[in-house]
């Protein structure tokens, strides 16, 4: 499960750039990034115990898939990793859905 | 986790078999700490009631393991050094396809194995002639760039051979941690199913080649390459395809090739 890694990740990437106690965390997750929320939400209370992220807050902010067709020009969204415009095309160009970041964090 | 940097690594192990079957032990820490952390607390807002205030961070969670991919990439750049990330479910044929290779490839090989336990898969490796690192990553699922770094610096390849990682067998989480390869190998083997594509979209979305292996077997499965490669094809357009038999040796050129 990589999900433990990507939660031990995020603790890192935080306390890089803090080192109070943190209250609350968000994360903007791609809906293909290959991160399951659920699983991440899971590890991320095991990964933050005896840091000072202990007990924080974990805020998911889901990023839909959004690609542009190449063959038709239109812009589709996409609920899953299959990267195929309803006009049969398959070239597509990823727009947003793959990614993982953490976009801020509240501090005490 | 690692309690000299809390890196999630305590359990990782190295260890070095070279051709000769000498076996080293190697627990070097090397991964550099400091000279990337940014304290830059770009965007501070206060709340008053609460005492708490808002740290804007806008940081990739991968950024770290990412940062040591780049500097593997450019360490093996400079030295001319092919690396390859070989992913696939366990069972699929990494090893036998990288014991028929290292006899074949016309250039040193050396090779990365990863694997949860257990030196058997570099003690393979040696025994076909080539030198190996294996990491051993305890319960953790994947290889990383952390991990890569290390066996680079214990295994030294020489200038412009070819290093193959064998990442740990799974074809979910590899796909997510760059490692600094050049290009992405998924192994699918036909008993495992034609289905594995749809099931898997990630693992064959980051793939540069699939190599569809244990052919000789096709007479005794169901199953359809037709299917495979369509699939494959509709989730990664410019995917290449290889079928091949590791263990008679059929179509072996054509991922020889491949590998230029």
């Amino acid at each position: 499960m990589h999900e433990l890694a990507i939660a031990e990740s995020v603790v890192t990437s935080v306390l890089e750039r803090t080192d109070a106690h943190v209250n609350v965390v968000r994360l903007r997750v791609g809906q293909l990034s290959g991160v399951v929320p659920d699983a991440l939400t899971f590890c991320f209370e095991i990964a933050t115990q005896g840091t000072p992220l202990e007990g924080a807050l974990l805020e998911i902010e889901e990023q839909r898939g959004r690609a542009r067709c190449r063959s038709c020009g239109q812009e589709i969204l996409l609920d899953d990793a299959f990267l195929l415009c309803p006009c049969g095309s398959a070239d597509v160009e990823l727009l947003a859905g793959r990614d993982l970041s953490v976009t801020s964090v509240e501090v005490a | 986790m690692c309690s000299t940097c809390g890196c999630g690594e305590a359990d990782v192990r190295l260890t070095t078999l070279g051709a000769d079957g000498s076996t080293g032990h190697g627990h070097g820490h090397t991964h550099d700490h400091g000279d990337e952390h940014g304290h830059d607390h770009v965007h501070v807002e206060q709340d008053a009631e609460l005492r708490t205030h808002t740290l804007e961070l806008e940081v990739a969670v991968l950024a770290k393991n990412d940062g040591l991919a780049a500097r593997n990439r450019d360490w093996l750049c400079e030295r001319g050094i092919t690396a390859l990330n070989l992913m696939s479910s366990p069972g699929a044929g990494k090893t036998t396809l990288l014991e028929r290779t290292i006899a074949a490839a016309g250039r040193p090989v050396t090779v990365i194995e990863g694997d949860q336990e257990t030196l058997f898969d570099a003690e393979r490796i040696r025994r076909a002639g080539a030198r190996a690192v294996q990491v051993n990553t305890g319960a953790g699922c994947h290889l990383d760039a952390a991990m890569v770094s290390r066996a680079l610096e214990q295994l030294q390849p020489e200038r412009d051979s070819i290093v193959f990682i064998e990442n740990v067998g799974n074809l979910v989480c590899p796909a997510l941690f760059d490692l600094g390869e050049k290009r992405r190998v998924v192994v699918i083997s036909v008993t495992e199913g034609d289905d594995k594509p749809l099931k898997y979209p990630h693992m064959f979305a980051a793939a540069d080649l699939v190599v569809l292996n244990k052919t000789d077997l096709l007479p005794y499965v169901d199953f359809d390459a037709d299917r495979l490669i369509r699939d494959a094809r509709m989730i990664n357009p410019d995917v290449q395809v290889r079928p091949v038999s590791a263990r008679t040796g059929e179509n072996f050129e054509a991922w020889l090739e491949w590998l230029g």
